[in-house]
């Protein structure tokens, strides 16, 4: 039996949470719930210090806690009901959740609908494989940020940073100008998956190298870190012996990608895609449990914040409508990945979508002046190009809903033609 | 004189090369393929400028505060923008956008808060 009964309860006062709270109270919920673990709303945007969020969405560039304070003051004046401290420990197909905090205990609620916006997690030191010893000193990027950022100590003074991804860069620099100094950026691919600018602002403004295809190959130190050995790899990334760089560090950072937390997904029966590790979803942000929607980086890793939100302000107006009306069976169009494309977001379009769809996929390599193609069998649906199409940013194809409703066939392909 | 730059402003990433005049004046540029392009060019090649983002320590509270500068520093000042930070007091509570230091060092940029601190 549950303890309580909600319309709505939204897991996560992350960015895509607090949209999704939003958009379903401005459609007239009243009963909608907000569970943080946390003891602040903002998600992982209370760390991001740096600015550089919110230019498509407020055409002004704020920092990662002024950008979540936005939707956390829209939330209080809407009179969102937001419990922090409060651990997701469940949630069952038929939606109801399991949670603790210290406050009210063990509860679980009973939900009409259930939005998943846990957001992601970083790749950890286990899944990258690193060789060497076992030393303290070797830390995620995003735990360092948390730990400079929001707990206010450094957590080493000479730092070399694994992986180029945009918190690595980001935290190069933040180290920096906390009095660390950072002696190398070290990625094993040819590319750096970050963005331009912060190559440029973050490294190369305080001299610090980027090793492209170089990887770290050693790791030394018996209670601390003491230093590390990076090698240039091979087209096959495999160490080139001979050119090994020996560099004398305290601390590690790995910067190497983040990965959905879909833990309480898998337990409620949700599907996920290989592709994304995210659950799989159709156009109204619904996975395969009917009336549990997912939204955010726990669906897709963003790498805009800005997409998080429009995403999740259509998740939870999707949301809401399922708690008011008894959907009829729908028949879907899939969407499939075509040469080029990565994990496109929905997976699924209903036919008789009610409203345009963003396409959202990763290109699989840099494409240079090339067209994103949509098509449903032989017949082209729309082509989009672009002077690149780059792994490092999510490509949005706008699909008009009268495209959809006119569409035959059971699927449909998205690819990218090189011109 | 020239000097070869990446533009910042898209991920096409347009690799730049920016004809100076002896005394550092922009003269020309070549490789942009728009004109935000050149803009940034002369920008980042006569007087590059950053906005800078930081925490300071604050007395009473287990967390830091975030501020940034209101406007873009010159790039050159920003190890001395941090060295003036280093030894600002701030007393609590803070709102977002409370002035925690005005024009600081004659750049007429404020530092700003970006966080609550109750
Ligand atoms: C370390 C790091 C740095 C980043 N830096 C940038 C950046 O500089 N710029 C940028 O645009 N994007 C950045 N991102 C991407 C950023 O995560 C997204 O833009 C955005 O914050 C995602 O929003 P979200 O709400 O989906 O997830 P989050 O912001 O991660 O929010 C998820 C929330 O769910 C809560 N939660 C998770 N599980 C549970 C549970 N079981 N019970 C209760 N609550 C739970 C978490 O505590 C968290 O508050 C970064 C991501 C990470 C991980
Ligand atoms: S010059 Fe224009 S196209 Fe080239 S990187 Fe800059 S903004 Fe992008």
């Amino acid at each position: 039996m549950a303890d309580m009964q909600v319309d709505i309860l939204i897991i996560g006062a992350g960015p895509a949470g607090l949209a999704a709270a939003i958009a379903a109270r401005e459609d007239g919920i009243e009963s909608i719930l907000v569970l943080e673990r946390e003891k602040e709303p903002g998600g992982i945007l209370r760390q991001c210090i740096h600015n550089g969020f919110g230019l498509h969405r407020f055409e002004e560039e704020l920092t990662g806690p002024e950008y979540a304070l936005r939707d956390i003051c829209r939330a209080r004046e809407l009179d969102i009901e937001i419990q922090c401290g409060t651990t997701v420990l469940s949630v069952s197909p038929d939606r109801v959740v399991t949670c603790v905090s210290p406050e009210t205990g063990f509860r679980r609620i009973q939900a009409k609908a259930v939005i998943l916006a846990m957001g992601c997690r970083e790749r950890p030191r286990g899944a990258l494989c690193t060789p060497g010893t076992r030393c303290a000193g070797i830390y995620s990027a995003g735990t360092a940020q948390r730990f400079v950022n929001l707990e206010g100590f450094m957590p080493g003074r000479r730092v070399v940073i694994l992986g180029s991804g945009d918190i690595g860069l980001i935290m190069a620099r933040r180290m920096t100008l906390q009095g660390a100094k950072v002696l190398a950026c070290v990625e094993i691919m040819p590319y750096s998956s970050g963005l331009n600018r912060n190559i440029v602002q973050c490294l190369q403004d305080y001299d610090i190298p980027l090793y492209l295809s170089h990887t770290v190959t050693d790791i030394r130190g018996k209670e601390r870190l003491e230093g590390v050995t990076v090698s240039r790899v091979d087209d096959r990334r495999n160490p080139v012996p001979g050119t090994e760089i020996d560099f004398e560090c305290d601390t590690l950072l790995l910067s190497c990608g983040l990965i959905p937390e879909n833990e309480l997904s898998l337990g409620a029966g949700v599907q996920l895609s290989p592709a994304t590790s995210g659950a799989i979803v159709n156009d109204s942000f619904e996975t395969s449990v009917p009336g549990i929607f997912a939204c955010g980086n726990v669906l897709h890793v963003h790498d805009l914040v800005d997409h998080v939100s429009n995403e999740s302000f259509r998740a939870g107006h999707a949301a809401a409508a399922f708690v008011r009306s008894v959907p009829g069976e729908a028949s879907f169009i899939s969407v499939e990945d075509g040469d080029g494309v990565r994990g496109t977001v929905p997976q699924k379009i209903r036919r008789n979508a009610d409203a345009n769809v963003s396409l959202m996929f990763r290109p699989a390599a840099v494409y240079r002046n090339s067209t994103a193609v949509v098509s449903c069998g032989d017949r082209v649906i729309m082509k989009k190009k672009a002077m690149i199409y780059t792994p490092g940013e999510m490509a949005v194809l706008e699909l008009k809903k009268e495209q959809i409703q006119s569409m035959e066939g059971d699927s449909i392909t998205v690819r990218i033609e090189r011109s | 004189m020239e000097q070869v730059i990446t533009c910042i402003n898209c991920p096409v990433g347009c690799r730049m090369t920016v004809h100076l005049s002896d005394a550092g004046e922009f003269l020309s540029v070549t490789g942009n393929t728009c004109p935000r392009g050149a803009r940034y060019a002369r920008q980042e090649c006569t007087m590059p400028e950053r906005m800078i983002t930081a925490v300071i320590p604050v007395e009473g509270s287990a967390c830091p505060l975030s501020v940034k500068t209101a406007t873009p520093v010159p790039k050159k000042m920003i190890r001395d923008v941090m060295a003036a930070l280093s030894s600002v007091r701030v007393s609590l509570p803070v709102s977002a956008g409370d002035v925690i230091l005005h024009d600081v060092l004659g750049t007429g940029s404020d530092i700003i808060a970006t966080r609550n601190l109750p």
